[in-house]
């Protein structure tokens, strides 16, 4: 078992014949992901990476009954790619696009819950599940499969979660970047509620960033509905107040938000915490006593 | 990015706002004849910087002649206004914003923003305008009305008359509000904003609603499908280095240490800043590479880093997913031809091409420590540079 995807996925690649749909679709083919197909609209019927391409995603869903979709558009039309998928009936829609503006992300968001659709992203380096299927552009090789499920906000960090949990043996069952956008498709609540059920992952890393209140809320979740060893870093302890920006929403989250709230508030909720960055491993080994 | 505030004013017009009749000047000459032909007898005139607390640092006079005006305009523009939001050196004054006056009865404050938690765009008010709104949710939180608007049918008529009975508005100026509100709304979701401030919103002694300041902060990922919003960015306002990296890609943030720090990925950057701090450093920048990194950009970004004087080592950290090692390698090789390195770096490659990366710097024939891990990366670079004092 795992969360989200598996061997037996078949996924779809929004935007397939751009530079980038083209080379991470390379790549997650090597890893051994079952892709079946992409979508650019306009070159329905051409083949590409010897993968059928489709102008819609109603139509390619008719003919190849994916369950998931990676979207690799520009960020100006990401909108319209992902209800497109939300109303297309597949079931995940992993968005790696980065800088799609905020107000479209609201917009988005409602077309993906009406539909029931789990969205992931934007801005992430996307979902694995080691060994069975890659969805995004993290590096394939440096996972194992395992029984650490990590979460994070940041593509590079969760990289860093990997090597650490792969170098103590670990391994990992599932890795989802959520993502840095402020208006995510999948919390980290969403995240941890799946890891909570699933029985191949033993024990949670979890990754936040200052900024919002998502790992604030993620503390009470956990605090009354995860009974897994869980551990966190939270990335920003030095980072400059926000200049502008960061003063009205802190507002609204009535001044929560720096790296030491949310320490303070994943401490409180019975999480392994690390202040260090270089000990993520180490401190799923102390949660967990591996 | 952000406006000022005569970019707002005149945005805010646009939109049905009442805002105080006002003309921009860039000269002193210009400052008086914008004061002759407003009709007030006193004007207010502003220094036009992207900052807040300007009063209290002598960036606004109120002026009984023209020939003040000018005077006023003659010490202010051209010098840097120091403000509690700005660093030390300040922000330059280019323009000022020559306005009527008016007779104020109340100050009130409005807002709107993107709330992450609700994923909602809120609007917020409160009776206690003039002050600054983070003291008031501070201070007395109760204070603070909020709307969440549905991002399908935008602002209700309804919400607009809640904040109006809560802000104690009474008669003629409850379809004032609601009309401002609503021109407002209609502004921030057409005009992609981010933030936007009325502080103060006051209510005239005639008891009309005028936007007295005008604070907005445009969503940058946004700024694509506006053109005309593109025209107003004020480079001068900006961090010389922030703003060099910004024209390369390239996210830069400025801070006061002497480990320069470049880093692929926002988390990764933050985390390699405080683990610099955790092992006793003091962290010179964040520095976030990108995913599409090139060798031209890599080398910019160490001329960024070492064109801080206070730099005295620096911490390359790459986790290479999209980004491949070797073509860092080759940006710092490039970059030490180019401008030449005379300071200890420390280089940490991992993930894609990682050893192909460090194959190439071995030979390089260049002074550079490889690390094996964040920890050990820090710990080098510490070592050489001192720690903080």
């Amino acid at each position: 078992m795992s969360v989200l995807i598996d061997k037996n996925t078949r996924v779809l690649c929004q935007g397939l014949t751009g530079s980038q749909g083209t080379f991470h679709t390379e790549q997650a083919i090597a890893y051994g992901t079952q892709v079946v197909g992409g979508v650019t609209p306009g070159k329905g019927g051409t083949r590409h990476l010897d993968l059928p391409v489709f102008d819609t995603m109603r139509g390619a869903i008719d003919e190849t009954a994916a369950d998931a979709t990676v979207i690799y558009v520009p960020a100006p039309f990401c909108k319209d790619s992902i209800i497109e998928a939300a109303e297309s009936g597949v079931k995940l829609i992993v968005c790696i696009t980065e800088g799609i503006p905020t107000l479209d992300m609201l917009e988005a968001r409602i077309a993906v819950a009406q539909n029931g659709v789990r969205l992931v992203g934007p801005n992430c380096p996307g979902v694995i599940t080691p060994g069975e299927c890659k969805i995004g552009i993290m590096p394939g090789a440096i996972h194992n499969a395992g029984k650490v499920g990590i979460v994070s906000r940041s593509g590079t960090l969760t990289y860093e979660c990997v090597k650490q949990t792969s170098d103590l043996g670990y391994g990992q069952s599932t890795c989802i970047g959520i993502g840095g956008d402020p208006i995510p498709g999948t919390s980290f609540i969403d995240a941890l509620a799946l890891f909570a059920e699933d029985p191949q992952t033993e024990a949670i890393l979890m990754v936040g960033e200052i900024g919002g209140t998502a790992e604030e809320e993620a503390a009470e979740f956990i605090q009354s509905n995860v009974k897994k060893p869980v551990s966190a870093y939270i990335a920003g302890v030095t980072a400059p107040p926000g200049k502008r920006m960061g003063h009205a929403g802190a507002i609204i989250a009535g001044g929560k938000g720096t790296a030491d709230d949310k320490f303070a508030a994943l401490e409180k909720a019975g999480v392994t915490i690390t202040r260090s960055p270089a000990e993520l491993g180490l401190a799923v080994q102390q949660a967990t006593g591996w | 990015m952000n406006l000022h505030e005569y970019q707002a004013k005149a945005l805010f017009a646009r939109y049905g706002m009442p805002v105080p009749h006002n003309l921009v000047a860039a000269t002193p000459a210009e400052a008086r004849e914008a004061a002759e032909k407003l009709s007030t007898d006193k004007v207010v005139v502003k220094a036009q910087v992207h900052a807040g607390g300007r009063g209290k640092a002598g960036g606004v006079k109120l002026v009984d002649t023209p020939r003040e005006a000018e005077d006023y305009a003659k010490s202010m523009l051209g010098t840097q206004l120091v403000t509690i939001q700005t660093d030390a050196a300040g922000q330059p004054v280019n323009t000022v914003l020559v306005e009527e006056t008016c007779d104020i009865a109340n100050e009130l404050y409005l807002g709107m923003v993107i709330d992450r938690a609700s994923q909602r765009v809120v609007v917020m008010a409160s009776t206690e305008g003039g002050m600054e709104i983070e003291t008031v949710a501070h201070e007395t939180p109760e204070k603070i009305l909020k709307q969440e608007l549905n991002p399908l049918v935008g602002l209700m008529p309804y919400q607009a008359r809640e904040l109006a009975f809560g802000l104690g508005l009474k008669g003629d100026q409850i379809k004032q509000f609601g009309k401002l509100l609503a021109g407002l709304c209609k502004c921030f979701v057409e005009q992609d904003l981010a933030l936007v401030e009325i502080n103060p919103l006051v209510v005239t002694g005639a008891g009309d609603l005028v936007c007295l300041d005008g604070k907005i902060n445009i969503d940058g990922n946004a700024l694509y499908r506006h053109k005309d919003l593109q025209e107003l960015r004020d480079k001068s306002q900006e961090d010389e280095r922030e703003l060099r990296a910004s024209e390369w890609d390239l996210n830069y943030v400025a801070l006061e240490g002497n480990i320069g720090c470049m880093v692929n990925g926002a988390g990764l950057a933050m985390a390699t800043m405080d683990i610099i701090k955790l092992k006793g450093g003091q962290p010179a920048n964040f520095l976030d590479v990108g995913g599409g990194a090139t060798k031209e950009r890599v080398a910019e970004a160490l001329k960024i880093i070492l064109s801080d004087p206070e730099v005295k080592g620096i911490l390359v950290n790459i986790f290479g997913g999209i980004v491949r090692c070797d073509l860092i390698a080759e940006g710092i090789i490039a970059a030490v031809a180019d401008v030449g390195i005379k300071i200890p770096v420390v280089v940490r490659l991992e993930g894609t091409r990682a050893p192909e990366g460090r194959k190439l710097l071995d030979e390089s024939g260049l002074d550079l420590q490889s690390a094996s891990d964040l920890g050990d990366a820090a710990e080098k670079i510490i070592a050489t540079v001192g720690v903080a004092s």
